[in-house]
């Protein structure tokens, strides 16, 4: 028996650790191609940047308790999958067989076809933004996410002067409704950074970023925020279904009953939405990661975790609970100029997700409100009197 | 640095040295500290790294912010007045004899 763990991110490091928590005792492998034990990425875009936190703060365990728990890292690319003989094969030439393979390949980030543009998702590319940033002046960042405003925030806080590119005409479009959008605009203008919206980048040169005949940006460093796009080419190689992602059962599996494949890279059903879901999150990672964990060790479960995701800038902590895609109803809990706010998102009359802004007990009740299924009318949510815990029992 | 002494539900007592400005989370994840998981890496967002504070050391805390109290009611092991996130504990100098127990469960 062996579990080999093919991505040594959040999901991959979470799969080994959560099976020695459940007493397997077999052999596990953990590749990953980054030169670095596992780490999390939250930091990289916040507290790292501004030198609060150093590569230390963000390791997931100390070296050593990879040797005491029998977990073998080995740092390398995996370049193919032979199903049939169960074994996979290294950039180095080696081959590792298996009995459980996890495919924890996570996202790589979209690139824009400029040159002279930084990223940010890894270690090593964090520590080179965070190097340039502190001798910057003017920096430029390309996508008003939550990635691009994490990085506009934290070049704010070490006084460069910012500029946001957005290409949608309100922030985060993809995740949050108009309000919020609207609220973190007025935060970071009220913080000074320069935002653009509809704006389309043509040219970037090594001293400015050009949007059009008329406008221009001083930039000294350019950082693009503009997505990912999931790892999926190994498992296409070796003839598993894709489609947003790796596709897996509700158990989190592949159609190969001795494949799984979890977090930024996979593609599963969801409890809180009709069609199948591939979601970027910690939490998704991990409570995919402890799912999967159980489930080869005997107890397997369909996957049911309530999604919930956070970002933080400035002092402004926004924690979101559910999937508000496709909703049609918002309304707002708490006034927006007290910088405490939560808002709740409906599809067809049901509650599915809700936004906090400042107000964690709103987002703790939303997690527990949205996994029990139950919901609050939008006049109970708009009614601050009303306790939220009520409606779980 | 401060020393920080980590007490299980067991009973095992350990003592670690911990810098200041790292929080009594990073001391037991940096020294393998059994029974402090810390989920979501020190965000307050997980309440997988609940301690229970010993008293004597109380005073040597500040009070606990907002999300802090909230995720506080989710704990695994039943809140106490005792109790504590150690992602949100910054280690200052007076933290020297900080004697913290982690709780039976985490999750």
């Amino acid at each position: 028996m062996a579990v080999v763990i093919i991505g040594g991110g959040q999901g991959g490091f979470q799969i080994a650790a959560s099976l020695r928590a459940e007493g397997y005792q077999e052999r596990i492998t953990l590749i990953g191609d980054e030169p670095h034990i596992p780490y999390q990425r939250p930091p990289l875009s916040k507290g790292f940047l501004v030198g609060k936190q150093e590569q230390r703060h963000a390791e997931l365990r100390p070296a050593a308790f990879y040797e005491a728990q029998r977990i073998t890292l080995v740092t390398a690319r995996a370049t193919a999958i032979d199903r049939l003989a169960r074994r996979i094969t290294l950039d180095s030439g080696e081959h590792i067989e298996y009995d459980t393979l996890v495919l924890a390949t996570g996202a790589r980030n979209r690139l824009l076809p400029h040159d002279n543009v930084f990223y940010l998702r890894t270690l090593g590319e964090a520590a080179e933004i965070r190097q340039r940033l502190a001798a910057a002046n003017d920096v430029v960042v390309i996508g008003g996410g939550f990635i691009g405003l994490e990085v506009a925030a934290a070049a704010r806080i070490l006084s460069k002067q910012v500029t946001v590119i957005e290409g949608q005409s309100r922030l985060m479009t993809r995740v949050v409704a108009p309000v919020v959008s609207e609220y973190f605009r007025s935060q970071h203008e009220a913080k000074g950074v320069d935002i653009l919206l509809n704006a389309t980048v043509q040219r970037i040169s090594d001293n400015e970023v050009l949007l059009g005949e008329r406008t221009r940006r001083p930039a000294d460093l350019v950082i693009a925020g503009i997505g990912v796009a999931p790892n999926v080419e190994l498992a296409l190689e070796a003839g598993l279904p894709v489609g947003n992602g790796i596709t897996v059962d509700e158990y989190l599996r592949t159609p190969d009953e001795h494949i799984f494949a979890i977090g930024d890279c996979a593609e599963c059903p969801s409890l809180y939405f009709e069609t199948c879901v591939r979601l970027e999150s910690v939490q998704n990672a991990v409570d995919q990661a402890a799912c999967i964990a159980k489930a080869i060790v005997g107890h397997p479960a369909p996957y049911g975790a309530v999604p919930w995701f956070w970002t933080d800038q400035y002092d402004i902590h926004l924690q979101m609970a559910g999937l508000p895609t496709g909703f049609d109803q918002v309304v707002t809990r708490g006034d927006p100029e007290s910088r405490k706010f939560s808002v709740f998102y409906y599809r067809a009359g049901k509650l599915c997700a809700v936004d906090s802004i400042n107000r964690p007990a709103d987002h703790l009740a939303a997690r527990k409100l949205i996994g029990a299924h139950a919901t609050v009318s939008p006049d109970q949510a708009k009614d601050e009197s009303f306790d939220l815990k009520t409606a779980v029992s | 640095m401060p020393k920080i002494t980590y007490i299980s539900d067991a009973g095992v007592s350990r003592t670690i040295d911990v810098p200041v400005g790292d929080t009594v989370m990073e001391g037991a994840v940096q020294n393998g500290v059994d029974g402090i998981v810390a989920e979501c890496g020190g965000n307050c967002q997980c309440a997988t790294c609940h301690v229970y504070v010993e008293e004597k050391s109380l005073p040597l805390l500040k009070p606990m912010a907002e999300d802090e109290d909230a995720m506080l009611e989710t704990t695994a092991s039943p809140r106490k007045s005792n109790s504590r996130l150690s992602c949100q504990l910054h280690i200052t100098p007076t933290f020297d004899g900080l004697v913290v127990h982690t709780p039976p469960t985490q999750q």
